[in-house]
């Protein structure tokens, strides 16, 4: 068992949890995830690491209600138990010194993409961090991100925050401005869709890490499949992180709608 | 061995049971028929057990067909020896716990075995009825099944005897069929074991794979109970090489290490398509109905349902597939195989039960290529037909495409069981370890220790997709050849008798 020691709202529909689980808060690394199952009943859902206590034992998770189980799972309190919980999984960020770091975060996505804003500021790089959301109430972490970048421009759709637009409006302008080495982006599929094909028109290396559709998260099932470079890859075990510009983003969106019509029908059994 | 097996024979009691029957009226006898539910009504549910079972009558009747050979070429078929004589003679004169203890000596699992083992390629294809008198041979299997089954109901299993503890503590990854008798074997000799399974439910493919309608859970169940009774540990939602690493282990003062982590990787065809929704591996497909509950309503892991299912491939995963399919609504749930009934790695008894079940076959077919909808969800498949040419390496014939063959028939979900690959998380983590061209990890076939000498290996990890009886055979000779070593090395430091006790 593991229990939730904290939980914080950052919106109507995203939290996040901080849970007791110290091994895995001592080994996992940047772009690391985990598994975790409610109850009997639950699913198993991959989540990734957004930060980790290795003195208090604990890691980070931040949540959005999509599913029964995220929706279950953000309504879990402090003191509550998760019934099992299984990480680090998945490959490590390749963390190194290039230069100027392009981070760039859509949504929940800014969780997974905090830590490696971390990871690359410490490394001795340059790092400057776009955010970008609906609006202004989904704009998480800002605080923390702040701390490990030396820019942070923050886009909303509606503009409700910072400047309107979307993510690739603001990370156009950094790019048209200053040399950027190498740029890593995290969010909905098709926010990292049309990353990548800026900067792919740019010539910068960028790195997606992918949300895809996981049961075990160890390589066994290949639910996480998805294409890349014409090659099939597992997500769980050869990512979540890929070579942005070799990604089939348009199969991995389709993909993730692959439960779409099982997750309305068990929707409607539990709200009647 | 010879020796012993002749001894055996020669006790009174089976000395006087083979004058009590003539063989002339034995080889009279009709092998049993394995009586099971009815196929219309197993196919409403998920999780009834197909075979129900021997009663003692019949089981003591089929015992009586046995004519406990001088030389038990039986035997020779077992991957794992089991005394089988003296096993089938103690069912022949109602010592039922005798021939379940007699299963034990040789094999950690036998209600598991007597249910999954492929009998017809193994000891009852060596039964003198088969190879002499051309007749069918001894149930040898529902037998196995039937003493195995008699003492877990009876309410008194018997816990092996265990050597007094050693406090010497090793450590087992993955809990399938090859750590669960390793774990079992070193707790009798006295070792603090400890089973780290990457999931939240021990057991390994016995769990997550093979459906409750041929291996219910409450049988392996016991299996898991009497070794936690041994003293063996489980820590599940455990990944040796991530939640801790083999150096931290050591560190908390394990010693040696038996890697089983099976051959977990499912193999995709990569042909046109097979990334449309609705094509997943056997492992997805029956990892969500076992192991997630996903075809019960009150769980959350969803599970996708059609019309017209088809599972490609023609082995035990294949099988178990379709019958899932079945069972969950198909109206068409059809086995493509590539090559002919005859060339099935199945069982026989799965694919039996298939055909009861109405399962369609599509042998000596291949597809080439999926179509979906606007969705993404796959519609279509395409076939080309296919013929048997030469033989191959593996013996059986290899087929070859019929030119202009190809057809298309209406599909919603697609289940691809063409095999495994060795799970690549322990090899990944051990750069030093030495692993074959295929990534299973090589060991010395008599000892099961690998080019690290604390590091033994053994199941489906070493072999690729094998057998529940040969992952078996391989725990146990792993936890032989480990205890061997321990005590080399233990010898060895006599002079600083701290260095392996108290490391932790
Ligand atoms: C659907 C299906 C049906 C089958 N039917 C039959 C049959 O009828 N008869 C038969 O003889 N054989 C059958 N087989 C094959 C048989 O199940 C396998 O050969 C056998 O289970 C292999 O045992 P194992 O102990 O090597 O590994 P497994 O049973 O595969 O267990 C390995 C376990 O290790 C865990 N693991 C992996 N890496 C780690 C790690 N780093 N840390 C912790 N845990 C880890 C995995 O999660 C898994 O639970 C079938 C297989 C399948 C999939
Ligand atoms: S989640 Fe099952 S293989 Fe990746």
């Amino acid at each position: 068992m593991y229990q939730i020691v904290q939980k914080e709202q950052f919106s109507e529909k995203v939290v996040k949890l901080v849970v007791h689980a110290p091994r895995i808060a001592r080994s996992r690394k940047p772009g690391h995830f985990i598994i975790l199952r409610i109850d009997e009943q639950g699913e198993r859902i991959p989540l990734t690491i957004a930060q980790a206590d290795k003195g208090a034992g604990t890691i980070s998770l931040v949540v959005q209600k999509v599913g029964i189980s995220s929706t279950r799972l953000c309504e879990m309190n402090p003191g509550d138990q998760i019934l099992d919980l299984v990480g680090p999984l998945g490959k490590a960020t390749h963390i190194h010194k290039v230069g100027t770091v392009l981070a760039c975060g859509g949504g929940v996505g800014i969780a997974p993409l905090l830590p490696i804003v971390e990871g690359f500021k410490k490394a001795g790089n340059r790092v400057v961090t776009v955010l970008a959301a609906r609006s202004k109430d989904l704009i998480i972490l800002e605080k923390e991100i702040r701390q490990w970048s030396d820019e942070v421009i923050i886009m909303t759709d509606d503009g409700s925050y910072g400047n309107k637009g979307l993510v690739t409006t603001g990370a156009e302008q950094v790019i048209q401005r200053e040399q950027v080495d190498e740029c890593i982006a995290i969010g909905p599929a098709v926010m990292m869709k049309f990353t990548a094909l800026l900067t792919q028109k740019y010539n910068i290396p960028t790195q997606a890490s992918l949300n895809a559709i996981m049961v075990d998260g160890t390589g066994m099932c290949g639910a996480c499949r998805a294409s890349v470079g014409g090659e099939t890859k597992f997500t769980c075990i050869d990512g979540p992180e890929f070579n942005a510009h070799q990604i089939d983003f348009d199969e991995l969106i389709l993909r993730l709608g692959g439960y779409k019509n099982e997750e309305k029908e068990a929707w409607e059994r539990v709200i009647g | 061995m010879e020796e012993y097996l002749k001894i055996e024979r020669e006790k009174e009691w089976r000395v006087e049971l083979r004058t009590k029957l003539k063989n002339k009226e034995r080889t009279t006898i009709e092998r049993v028929q394995m009586p099971g539910l009815d196929p219309i009504e197993r196919i409403q549910y998920q999780d009834r057990e197909v075979n129900l079972g021997l009663d003692e009558a019949s089981a003591i009747t089929e015992a009586s067909r046995c004519m406990d050979c001088v030389n038990p070429t039986c035997i020779e078929g077992c991957p794992v020896s089991i005394n089988i004589p003296k096993f089938i003679k103690n069912i022949e004169r109602g010592e039922m716990h005798e021939a379940a203890k007699t299963l034990k000596e040789t094999s950690a699992l036998p209600a598991v075995c007597g249910r999954v083992c492929p009998q017809e390629k193994q000891c009852e294809a060596q039964c003198f009825y088969t190879l002499k008198l051309k007749k069918e041979p001894v149930a040898i299997g529902y037998l196995e099944r039937f003493a195995a089954d008699f003492e877990q109901n009876s309410g008194s299993i018997s816990v092996p005897e265990t050597a007094e503890k050693n406090n010497i503590k090793v450590a087992a990854i993955g809990s399938g069929p090859a750590s669960l008798s390793f774990a079992g074997d070193m707790a009798k000799l006295g070792y603090d074991v400890t089973v780290f399974e990457a999931l939240h439910e021990v057991g390994g493919v016995l769990k997550y794979g093979i459906p409750e309608f041929r291996l219910p859970n409450r049988v392996v169940d016991v299996e898991l109970a009497s070794l936690e009774k041994m003293g063996v540990k489980f820590e599940r939602n455990f990944i040796v090489g991530r939640t801790a690493s083999f150096d931290d282990l050591k560190e908390e003062g394990f010693h040696a290490f038996f890697v089983a982590s099976g051959a977990g990787l499912p193999r995709f065809m990569n042909i046109p398509g097979e990334n449309f929704n609705g094509i997943l591996s056997s492992n997805e497909y029956l990892t969500r109905v076992n192991l997630m509950n996903a075809a019960k309503s009150e769980f959350d892991t969803p599970v996708l349902r059609g019309k017209n299912i088809a599972v490609i491939g023609g082995g035990n995963t294949a099988m178990d597939s379709v019958r899932t399919a079945k069972r969950l609504g198909a109206e068409r749930a059809m086995i493509v195989y590539r090559r002919s009934r005859e060339e099935m790695p199945a069982r026989v008894e799965e694919v039996l039960h298939a055909e009861e079940e109405g399962i369609e076959f599509l042998n000596l077919n291949n597809p080439i290529e999926y179509f979906a909808d606007e969705n993404g969800r796959v519609n279509r498949m395409r076939l080309q037909k296919m013929e048997l040419g030469e033989p191959d390496a593996s013996g059986r014939r290899r087929p070859v495409v019929v030119e202009g063959s190809e057809y298309d028939i209406p599909v919603d979900v697609v289940v691809v069981a063409i095999g495994v690959s060795p799970n690549p998380l322990v090899p990944s983590e051990l750069p030093e370890l030495k692993v074959s061209r295929w990534g299973t990890i090589e060991v010395d076939p008599e000892t099961m220790q690998s080019s690290i000498p604390d590091l033994f290996a053994g199941g489906d990890i070493v072999r690729g997709g094998a057998t529940v009886i040969l992952a078996m055979g391989d725990g146990r000779k792993a936890a032989a050849g480990m205890h061997q070593y321990l005590q080399t090395k233990q010898n060895n430091l006599v002079s600083e008798p701290s260095a392996i006790k108290n490391a932790d």
